[in-house]
């Protein structure tokens, strides 16, 4: 057992899945020799060498289409854009090749490939290198979307990303990057498709992902000593597949269902999520759904106004208040 | 612009009756598929859309006839002749374009991605220039795992102005990869002239500079010059040469898709590149080779046999049943994303 930041815990999850398997190879700007612009694959080029952790021009649509190519060919690889926000120059390969390739071809095409990136607001970086995309990977049929929230769900579940055999995005936080957590000694090994409740409660169910998991949990941890209210709060990890059973069975258990969201209002993850509890759970249901997000709004740079923008722990805790007393 | 020593040298007995045989055949092949794919659009049978090579078989049968086994070829939506020049059934293309069951993938991909990874066909992108990071990839992957194949990417004109073509140029040429990029220029994108969309005369020949490459220019039409241009490309890359650019004139006959009656084009065009009409070509060199009109007559005709007999299979073929409509999404075969 260590502590292990979250940063670092990106390196251990993809030396530990290089170490396992040859085929595993990693490409991106500034990744090898730098180690990242984020600092999060410091010393994979010296560990594994330079035909195996490969800088790359500034070209993310080469990226994304050299890792399909090789991909399909028989490699496993790990591509990195730098920020999620540049999706949208390689947005091709997100929304038409990998994920439609398999369909296509009456599966003769394999894609078996994870798109790691820094996703997410935080770092006072303004509109272009804050965002949190999960949504437009989401909506693709024939990708796989997962975001963790802690160093150990990092480890566990980029190693089952890379042993998926279907395209994955891998979203990492960038503000997550300096937390820290418990991880075990030895291979870790996790499964796409599970969410975790990380707090039992009874009142109602808190719904999240990424660094609005540890806002959530504060929220809970609030509620519940200053008004008597008891969260449970899952932390969705994997939007697809997505684990609407342990969703599902909280809400049976608690009548009630929030969403924390950092991405913008408009098609939000929670949007699904709620639209599926009104049509399999109305019945369990003691009030109305309610969705916390970013509004539908740019991401601005000052930190007051950043801060002011994302679900904060008291906005939270205030929706949750109001509307369990109404 | 053609480059005067490969023309000079289209005649000269190095390649040998076997495979001029075969890319004579192959270009046939191609031009009959072709031309049938074009009446049974007509007829309603060929469904969607369809692009045809019709007067640039020359490219085609000259890249697969120099390919081996295990070489891999990335195609674009006008990729029904390299599909076929890598030996498909003709019955499998024409199944596909009629998005029947027998079709290469059983009508879910259609026309525009014609795909047997079986024969090295890994695919045809219908995004411009998509396809030209993806083979840079599987190039990378050959490089890595000391294979000796050659990945080969066929595009157009317009496709190098495009994002995607820079940088796979760029990236193929610092990893120096095994990746041949052939742009069949026949003078349109889509309808419009490629010179009037491009700041050079060569589309791709005059940006090979920018990335360390060679211009070739090549006539597209004389499928012994592609072949042997082919030949060099291939033994650079296996080699470990890197990656070769490779720009071949050529024309198409049709119009870019469908039923597209070219109205843009210039009165005369037409009726003058048909004059160097790639199969008209090939038929007069093999003759200088001393081919019998018996041999040449035969080749033809054993190829109608085979189109026409491919038709009427496709046209009896049943529609794909309702129970793919759902399969291979994800690898698990279905296409379930919750529990
Ligand atoms: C990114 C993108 N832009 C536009 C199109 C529409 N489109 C299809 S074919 C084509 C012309 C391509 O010309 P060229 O590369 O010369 O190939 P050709 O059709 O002549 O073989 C265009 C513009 C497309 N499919 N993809
Ligand atoms: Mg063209």
């Amino acid at each position: 057992m260590a502590e292990l930041t979250y940063r670092d815990a990106v390196i251990r999850g993809i030396a530990q899945e290089m170490s396992r398997d040859e085929d595993v190879v990693f490409l991106g700007e500034d990744v090898a020799k730098a180690g990242g612009v984020f600092k999060a694959t410091v010393g994979l080029y010296e560990k594994f060498g330079p035909l195996r952790v490969r800088d790359t021009p500034i070209s993310e649509q080469a990226i994304l289409g050299a890792a399909m190519g090789a991909a399909m060919t028989g490699l496993k690889p790990i591509a990195e854009i730098m920020f999620s926000d540049f999706f949208a120059v390689c947005f091709d390969y997100i929304a038409n090749e990998f994920p439609k390739s398999r369909y296509m071809t009456n599966g003769q095409t394999k894609c078996p490939l994870v798109v790691r990136t820094g996703n997410g607001a935080g770092s006072r970086f303004g509109a272009q290198h804050s965002q949190s995309v999960e949504n437009w990977c989401m909506m693709i049929p024939g990708l796989k979307v997962v975001a963790p929230s802690s160093p150990i769900d990092v480890i566990g579940l980029l190693a089952a990303s890379v042993r998926d055999p279907d395209p994955v995005i891998f979203l990492e936080h960038k503000s997550l990057y300096a937390t820290k957590g418990e991880v075990p000694d030895g291979e870790i090994l996790d499964k796409l498709g599970t969410a975790k409740i990380l707090r039992p409660g009874k009142d109602a169910t808190i719904v999240a992902l990424a660094l609005m998991v540890p806002r959530a949990l504060a929220a809970a941890e609030k509620l519940a000593a200053e008004h008597g209210i008891d969260c449970e709060v899952i932390d969705v990890r994997s939007l697809v597949p997505l684990d609407t059973q342990t969703i599902l069975g909280s809400v049976a258990r608690t009548g009630r269902c929030f969403s924390v969201e950092e991405n913008p209002r408009l098609c939000g993850w929670g949007a699904e999520i709620m639209s599926i509890i009104a049509d399999e759970a109305f019945y369990d249901l003691d009030g109305p759904l309610v969705r916390i997000t970013t509004p539908h709004c740019p991401l601005p740079a000052a930190d007051i106004l950043e801060d002011a923008i994302l679900p904060s722990v008291d906005r939270i805790v205030d929706r949750v208040k109001r509307t369990l007393n109404s | 612009m053609l480059d005067k020593a490969a023309a000079q040298t289209a005649v000269n007995d190095d390649i040998g009756e076997e495979i001029r045989l075969e890319l004579y055949r192959s270009q046939v092949n191609i031009r009959e598929a072709e031309q049938r794919a074009y009446d049974l659009f007509l007829q309603n049978l060929v469904k969607g859309t369809s692009h045809l090579s019709l007067g640039q078989e020359a490219v085609a049968a000259g890249f697969a006839t120099a390919m081996k086994k295990g070489d891999l070829s990335f195609c674009t939506y006008r990729g029904h002749a390299h599909t076929l020049a890598r030996g498909v059934p003709v019955e499998k293309v024409l199944g596909e374009l009629m998005q029947r069951d027998n079709g290469l993938m059983r009508g879910k991909g259609g026309s525009m991605h014609l795909t047997s990874e079986e024969h090295g066909v890994m695919g045809s992108y219908a995004i411009i220039g998509a396809h030209l990071p993806i083979a840079c990839g599987a190039a990378w992957r050959a490089q890595y795992k000391k294979q000796d194949d050659v990945s080969v990417c066929f595009f157009g004109d317009g496709t190098t102005n495009i994002g995607a073509f820079h940088e796979a140029l760029n990236f193929a040429a610092v990893w120096k990869l095994p990746v041949i990029f052939v742009c069949e220029n026949n003078l349109y994108m889509e309808y419009t002239p490629i010179g009037d969309v491009t700041a050079v005369p060569s589309p791709a020949g005059d940006r090979a500079s920018a990335y360390g490459l060679e211009k070739i220019v090549i006539d597209g039409n004389d499928a012994d010059v592609v072949y042997r241009t082919a030949k060099k490309a291939f033994d650079k890359a296996r080699a470990g040469g890197g990656p070769s650019l490779i720009e071949c004139l050529t024309y198409r006959h049709s119009g870019h898709s469908r039923a597209d009656p070219a109205k843009y084009r210039p009165e005369g065009e037409l009726e003058r590149w048909k004059l160097r009409d790639p199969i008209k070509i090939y038929r007069e060199r093999l003759k200088q080779f001393g081919v019998t009109d018996e041999t040449i007559a035969k080749i033809d005709a054993d190829v109608k046999r085979v189109v026409d007999e491919a038709t009427e299979a496709c046209k009896a073929a049943p529609n794909p049943p309702m129970d793919i409509l759902f399969t291979d999404v994800y690898a698990d075969g279905g296409f379930a994303w919750r529990n």
